[in-house]
């Protein structure tokens, strides 16, 4: 009743291919963004900001750059981590080289390092396909981990094979290093997450999404009609790295303060794409669903855990946690293979016809 | 130039010069290679009967041998303790074909590989759970397999070769041979090949892909078993092992995903290369290039022949 | 020679657009197509016939570059090609629709004829990004193109719903649409009609008869309806086993022994 489209026609193709097209969206996305902006900072405490907002708006990015290579092109990649981790330590070396230049556009340029990773290791795809192309993905998980530690260049040659973010300013404001405020990292992260959630979905409707889609449901019809499946595959993986790059230069410098090795290896490629499965294969909303559950799952175990007030430790939890995962993405496949976007979707249509049943 | 001389002549001339070292390491690259290959042997197993990639395997050999080892320290006697420890991978490969397999029955391959991924985080955090992360030994002289070694007066040195490794060399050998068998002559074999190609089609002629299924999953289970028994005597039983079994990749990779004896050389092949390349090529690139060595080899080698050695060619109609 | 159409004038038909010459295609011992040469002339309806596994589909294949034929050539617009990979054929301005309808499952109707644009859209990747000033122009320009062709189609009330969902009549149609997107010199059809109703087909052989006369485009149809052939086609090519058997006006056909000899299973 409330969420009806009657009434609302498009006079112009234009206004037809906009992004929100059905007013109430429109709506809905100007609340959201308000509440992003301007709600949340005031009303939410420090720490939910920080341990749970932050954190789950970056890994969305990653979510959705992951989402771009294997929900959109089809290409299943087990490497993301690595490619978060060539964003986080790129930036790193970048700023220690460019100690004045403003710290975002270091994190941006940093994703370029990561576009040029993800190209290099995306090169196989001409030839390979499906599982064999994930093997080789993994091949970059490995060899950038190993990398990552047996390169002391990259980390300054600190001793403990770790790097620690350094502070840096913008217009006077301290936005990453130990004494910048929760407020204004979270600032901007959503702003950097923001604008890059728009320009994906630019993509994603316009001329290059579609060709991504055709590679995936069918490439040999693709090059038929005559897409460059080379060319669309490596764009695939330049673009997917980049966003995943920038995420893991985010999660270092405005979340973490500090990173290793570990932090970007085979279980973080698990944990996201586990994130863009659950979330939605092929969605951009899902992305952000799929990395809110995730994210959320430990803290909510934990609140279940001392709400039960159950002696449990915490590596248990952790034990848990895996269990729990692993049957959420069997329930998931076997339920909703398209995911949380796709219940959403469902919720929507069951909104619109509301008061009907269908 | 000196670093062409370090790459290109260098290693020869290490390899010429102390020959009972080059030895050693053939024989190590071949043992871990039989080990690799053991592990590539499930993945085969599950691959040609179900089409599913069970990206699982790795970690059922580390719960099959947590199993065992667990059992053993609450006092069941070793053989006892086996023989528990098959029953649980038997009922553990129920499971999977009535919540795993069986409602997802129909779906892309992809789906199904996913949801291995699942099951293998189920049996982390089932495993960490119920018997500890920490490093376990392998019950080995319980289960009366031998242990010392030989050392062998060759090639100007000596060449010590475990007996434990050579037992596992001689059981692999014995699994590969009666599993080639049997899906090569028996009835069950056939029906196993045929569901592997088409579900549905193997289904209308009447077979019963439950019952299918949970055979290829148990033997996956016993190879594991086997495999986790050999691993964890040579080295403990832990977690770390799930990860060296995603070697196993690079093996199916070179020997194809559906040929028993393909996962045998592809496990040698591997196993060889990473040893040698560790050994002699190693020291120039800092340690550790086994981490990802076996994926470069296999990502080489996908360049030039996309289905790997034994695998079968892809024809694509439209 | 075809019904009078009624909704226009006849399309003149020019000279050679497509020439097959001495082709010989063989997989691993099985010859698909041998010796087989044929040509199509601008603006016509060439049909392409023959029993099952006669190499009708190969031979679409061959022209469209997705085979290599062992011997013979090609030649397509005055030039002769070695070897033709399949986005060179979606370049040079040959589309063509499929057996088993090859349409992009996961978009919706609209989209998949959309793709139909992509050798004709041009912007680069920063504008893409932007989605705006000449990447939008050219979406809604692209937009209007095809919504000619949605029209001409009659596929109005489908075109956003994802074509896995559609009922197999329209998705051929859907799929004939993407085909037409890429404003073809030469559409290859590969059986349009099949596991259609009477009324199905009859709205199909409508469509491709337009297409002709509207676009000009030429047309070389794979198809099993004799009715459908004798009644569209300008001139017909019968192969056999991989080999040509016949060619000529579908009333020369008709009346060929050896082709009533083919259908009919006789030995020869």
């Amino acid at each position: 009743m409330f969420y009806r489209e009657a009434g609302q026609y498009k006079t112009s193709y234009r206004a037809d291919q906009a992004l929100f097209p059905i007013r109430q969206d429109q709506i809905g996305m100007l609340l959201i963004l308000a509440i992003a902006f301007i709600g949340v900072p005031l009303t939410q405490s420090d720490f939910v900001i920080d341990s749970f907002i932050t954190p789950i708006l970056i890994f969305s990015l990653a979510a959705i750059g992951l989402n771009l290579l294997t929900g959109y092109t089809g290409l299943l990649s087990l490497g993301t981590g690595a490619f978060m981790g060539v964003g986080a330590f790129g930036c790193y070396k970048l700023t220690t080289f460019f100690p004045h230049v403003n710290i975002i556009v270091i994190i941006v340029c940093s994703g370029f390092l990561s576009a040029a990773a993800g190209i290099v290791f995306g090169l196989p795809s001409l030839r390979i396909k499906g599982f064999y192309l994930a093997v080789a993905t993994l091949a970059a998980q490995f060899f950038l981990s190993w990398c990552f530690i047996r390169i002391p260049w990259l980390y300054n040659n600190n001793v403990s094979a770790s790097i620690e973010v350094p502070e840096r300013m913008m217009f006077g404001i301290p936005i990453t290093g130990p004494t910048a405020a929760v407020t204004t990292r979270y600032l901007i992260v959503l702003s950097i997450v923001a604008v890059m959630t728009w320009l994906a979905s630019n993509l994603i409707r316009g001329r290059i999404g579609r060709t991504w889609m055709a590679v995936r449901d069918m490439d040999i019809a693709a090059e038929l009609i005559g897409i460059k499946l080379y060319q669309t595959k490596l764009m695939a993986f330049a673009v997917s790295s980049f966003y995943c790059g920038v995420a893991g230069a985010m999660l270092v410098f405005l979340y973490l303060g500090n990173a290793e090795s570990e932090s970007f290896n085979i279980n973080q490629s698990f944990l996201v794409l586990f994130m863009v499965i659950i979330g939605g294969l092929g969605s951009l909303l899902g992305s952000f669903f799929g990395a809110a559950l995730i994210y959320g799952l430990p803290i909510v175990l934990r609140m279940v855990k001392e709400g039960l007030g159950l002696a449990v430790t915490s590596a248990t939890l952790e034990h848990i946690n895996f269990i729990t995962l692993g049957t959420l993405i069997i329930l998931f496949l076997i339920a909703e293979p398209n995911g949380l976007a796709r219940l959403w979707q469902i919720g929507k249509q069951k909104l619109r016809v509301w008061p009907f049943p269908y | 130039m000196h670093l062409l001389y370090q790459i290109f002549i260098d290693p020869f001339v290490q390899m010429g010069s102390a020959p009972d070292l080059l030895a050693q390491t053939l024989w190590e690259g071949l043992v871990s290679g039989v080990l690799y290959a053991l592990i590539a042997l499930g993945f085969v197993l599950i691959f040609k009967a179900s089409g599913v990639f069970n990206f699982a395997q790795g970690i059922m050999v580390v719960f099959a041998a947590l199993t065992l080892v667990g059992l053993y320290a609450h006092g069941v006697p070793a053989f006892l303790a086996l023989a528990i420890t098959i029953g649980v991978m038997f009922l553990l490969a129920l499971a999977v074909e009535r919540f795993v397999l069986r409602p997802l029955v129909n779906q892309a391959e992809i789906i199904l590989f996913m949801a291995t991924f699942g099951l293998t985080y189920i049996l982390i955090g089932s495993g960490e759970l119920i018997f500890g992360g920490d490093p376990k030994v392998m019950i080995s002289d319980q289960l009366l397999l031998p242990s010392g070694a030989y050392t062998v007066k060759m090639l100007g040195g000596f060449v010590q070769m475990q007996k434990i490794d050579i037992a596992a060399a001689i059981i692999a050998s014995l699994m590969v041979a009666s599993l080639a068998l049997f899906f090569q002559k028996t009835r069950i074999g056939r029906a196993l090949r045929a569901v592997a190609d088409s579900h549905r089609a193997a289904l209308s002629v009447g077979i019963s892909l439950e019952y299918i299924w949970v055979v290829v999953w148990f033997a996956a289970g016993i190879v594991a078993l086997a495999t986790g028994i050999m691993w964890g005597a040579r080295s403990n039983v832990s977690f770390a092992l799930e990860i060296i079994s995603l070697k196993a990749l690079p093996v199916l990779i070179l020997g194809g995903f559906t040929s028993i004896p393909g996962a045998i050389i592809g496990g040698v092949i591997i196993g060889l290369g990473e040893k040698i390349g560790e050994f002699y090529w190693g020291p120039l690139f800092g340690s550790g290039i086994e981490e990802w060595f076996a994926y470069v080899i296999a990502l080489v080698f996908l360049l030039f022949r996309p289905q790997g050695l034994f695998g079968e060619r892809i024809i694509e109609r439209i | 020679m075809r019904a009078p159409s009624g909704t226009g004038p006849e399309v003149a038909v020019g000279d050679v657009l497509l020439s097959v010459e001495n082709v010989s295609l063989s997989f691993g011992g099985v010859n698909a197509v041998s010796d087989v040469s044929f040509d199509i002339r601008k603006g016509e309806i060439r049909a392409i016939i023959g029993p099952n596994g006669a190499g009708k589909t190969s031979m679409l294949n061959i022209i469209n570059g997705f085979y290599h034929p062992q011997q013979g050539r090609i030649t397509f617009k005055g030039k002769t090609r070695a070897k033709m990979r399949p986005h060179d054929a979606a370049y040079g301005g040959i589309a063509r629709t499929f057996q088993n309808v090859a349409l992009f499952r996961g978009m919706t109707a609209l989209d998949n004829i959309m793709t139909g644009r992509t050798l004709k859209m041009h912007t680069n990747f920063f504008w893409q990004l932007l989605r705006f000033g000449p990447a939008m122009a050219e979406e809604v320009e692209h937009r209007r193109r095809v919504e000619e062709i949605i029209d001409f189609l009659k596929i109005q009330e489908i075109r956003r719903i994802p074509v896995g969902r559609l009922p197999y009549g329209l998705q051929k149609r859907v799929e004939l649409g993407r085909a037409l997107a890429m404003e073809p010199d030469l559409l290859l059809l590969d059986e349009p009609m099949a596991g259609m109703n009477l009324e199905e087909k009859e709205d199909m052989s409508r469509f491709i008869l337009d297409v002709n006369d509207h676009y000009g485009t030429t047309i070389a149809l794979i198809e099993h309806d004799m009715g459908v052939v004798m009644d569209l086609s300008d001139r017909v090519v019968v192969l056999d086993h991989g080999i040509k058997i016949a060619d000529g006006t579908p009333d020369a056909i008709k009346a060929d022994q050896g082709v009533i000899d083919a259908y009919l299973g006789v030995a020869h």
